[in-house]
């Protein structure tokens, strides 16, 4: 290092310039990371404007009411009629389907991980379940459509070519590893010393897990069902590609039918002028969805905030 | 009540090993199914595919012939879109992440980015495309190209960036920075020369999982309204384009463009099975990206488990 002379220090006004050079620095970088943080807080916002803008546009050529009642979806036709209930319809069904494979599936393999399992299983099985979360969705789409509607049609003949069936159970498949692992990290977040206190009245592992553990973690795992329920509500390429697209409102799930997603999908497929009544039923369409899943939302930290045990 | 005898207390004891044994057959079948589906989905691609992983298929355009088809401009056009989604993801969200566990302070205005981030990770896809639709596309004008499909994956995998960010930084103990800082280091110094890197492993492996997502995010690239047939690349810098005309360093971002899944969405969609076989071989491109992200991401936590010992 140079000499220390006390004469080759800067001086006291050349220090305090450099101090003030430097917090004025630190301030800018300061500004520049919560700007990099407020981003989030604008996409939020581009996203209620866009979507609340042009519904308003919609909703001075159709009415809410007319909306909400029709029973047909056929913006695009010259006969054209606006009820989103049919597209919500095939939203509910294909979610429903999704969640019946996925709730008891997910909340099995969750509870076997986290109280049955040793931990050399769980090394194999925790990467196995990401992996299948990490599919993407276009290629689960062609595994529903060329793989299990074919299986589907061979046990049932009169199966159609495209189904909400078969998308759901797809879907529910992809949404399993989501279940599985939150549910394994609420389940594993509550104290031994409560499975010790069952096991020590003679409880089985089973009960104690059902008895004790899954009521104990309850909150995770509403938390984590609901997280499944907005994923199914939101998914889009399973059911454009196996669902069929044709709106159709129908509490069936063994026929074909255009859910929201896939609704939005066959539009944009489409070449539709920007400003168009079509381009408009896309954002209302989109606003909906949002609402949806933000009434899950809301009903989840509800959920959570109820239940929620402190140990 | 009687008190029990031996024998039934032993057949009580054996109900209940009977009945975790059961359980745990579940357990396992469970699992096994989702292995199961995972290895259905691979085999029935590679063998569905299998004639057609050569190397024309890598090299040749979508074309009207199945046999003829490739997904040249497909891969392009995703590596293109991924490039230009993690030079917008990677700055903004570790700097957004950065902020949140070094900087911020306890107010509101944390509290609303916090709640914020955390809502937006359960918004739908498809939802990012309609505000990408709205926003990049008209309001900015920029049109179906790679720069918009980049920056709308951008926003789509923030809040994953920035939550992996922010558990990297977590874990770093207060004892580095109070170290740092006792040397006169600033805030920002601590952050650039020691939390910022003890936090990279982290940091990348949110970023490698993040953009997994985004490459086989379709939803919202086809919301956008990218053209399904293209049977281009985009320029390349500094090449000539037209008569005398050099495509300049940026050029290609806006060009249209398509990407993998959306690919494989037109060539499944198509009645013809010929295209079936094209679709499972893309497929299987697809998942071989992903999956090898995905595997790289879940090696480097794995490694990083083992060796970092504070």
């Amino acid at each position: 290092m140079s000499a220390n002379n006390a004469s080759d220090l800067p001086g006291v006004s050349d220090r305090l310039a450099f101090n003030a050079m430097r917090n004025w620095k630190e301030k800018l970088i300061e500004g520049l990371l919560l700007t990099a943080a407020a981003i989030s807080v604008l996409t939020t916002l581009g996203i209620v404007y866009v979507l609340v803008s042009e519904s308003i546009h919609f909703f001075q050529n159709v009415s809410l009411f007319d909306f909400l009642t029709d029973t047909q979806w056929t913006p695009l036709f010259d006969d054209a009629h606006f009820g989103i209930m049919v597209l919500i319809s095939g939203t509910l069904v294909s979610s429903l389907v999704a969640l019946l494979v996925a709730i008891p599936m997910g909340t099995t393999i969750a509870i076997y991980l986290s109280e049955f399992a040793d931990s050399r299983v769980r090394e194999v099985a925790k990467p196995i379940l990401e992996l299948l979360g990490g599919i993407p969705t276009i290629v689960f789409g062609y595994f529903a459509l060329l793989v299990v509607t074919p299986i589907l049609q061979f046990f049932f003949p009169s199966m159609p070519g495209f189904s909400l069936l078969s998308a759901g159970l797809v879907m529910g498949i992809m949404i399993v590893p989501y279940i599985a692992s939150l549910s394994e990290d609420a389940m594993r977040a509550v104290p031994m010393s409560m499975r010790e206190g069952a096991y020590a009245m003679g409880s089985t592992k089973l009960y104690t897990a059902i008895h004790v553990v899954v009521p104990a973690a309850i909150s995770g795992l509403a938390a984590s069902y609901i997280l499944a329920i907005s994923r199914a509500v939101g998914e889009t390429m399973i059911l454009a590609v196996a669902a069929g697209m044709q709106p159709n409102l129908t509490w069936n799930p063994a026929e074909p039918a255009a859910t929201i997603t896939s609704y939005i999908v066959q539009v944009a497929l489409g070449d539709l002028p920007h400003g168009s009544i079509g381009y408009q039923t896309i954002f209302a369409a989109g606003l909906t969805l949002l609402l949806i899943t933000l009434m899950f939302n809301i009903l989840g930290q509800w959920l959570r905030a109820k239940y929620r045990e402190n140990y | 009540m009687k008190p029990l005898t031996t024998e039934q207390i032993r057949a009580v004891i054996a109900k209940g090993k009977f009945r975790d044994n059961l359980f745990k057959a579940m357990g396992v079948f469970c699992l096994a199914l989702a292995l199961l589906v995972i290895v259905a989905l691979i085999a029935d691609m590679v063998i569905k595919g299998a004639d057609r992983f050569t190397l024309d298929f890598f090299l040749n355009f979508a074309s009207r012939r199945a046999t003829q088809a490739g997904i040249l401009s497909a891969w392009v056009g995703s590596l293109l879109v991924m490039l230009v989604t993690a030079l917008a993801a990677v700055p903004l969200g570790v700097a957004a992440g950065l902020y949140l566990e070094e900087y911020a302070k306890r107010n509101w205005i944390t509290n609303l980015i916090e709640i914020n981030i955390s809502n937006l990770a359960a918004v739908p896809s498809i939802v990012y495309g309609l505000l990408s639709l709205g926003i990049f596309v008209y309001q900015f004008g920029l049109g179906q190209s790679i720069l918009s499909a980049g920056l709308t994956l951008a926003l789509l995998i923030l809040p994953i960036i920035i939550v992996s960010t922010r558990e990297a930084i977590r874990s770093i103990p207060a004892m580095i920075r109070e170290g740092s800082m006792a040397v006169g280091a600033t805030r920002w110094q601590t952050c650039r020369y020691h939390i910022i890197p003890y936090a990279m492993p982290g940091i990348l492996t949110g970023v490698i999982i993040g953009l997994a997502r985004a490459i086989g995010e379709t939803a919202p690239i086809i919301t956008i309204g990218a053209l399904t047939f293209i049977a281009f690349l985009p320029p390349v810098p500094y090449t000539e384009i037209s008569e005398g005309v050099n495509a300049g360093l940026f050029d290609w971002v806006m060009s249209p463009f398509t990407v993998m899944p959306i690919q494989i969405f037109n060539w499944t969609s198509r009645p013809d099975p010929a295209f079936e076989v094209n679709a499972a071989a893309a497929g299987f491109v697809l998942m071989a990206m992903v999956l090898s992200m995905n595997a790289i991401a879940i090696y480097l936590r794995y490694k990083m488990r083992k060796n970092i010992k504070w």
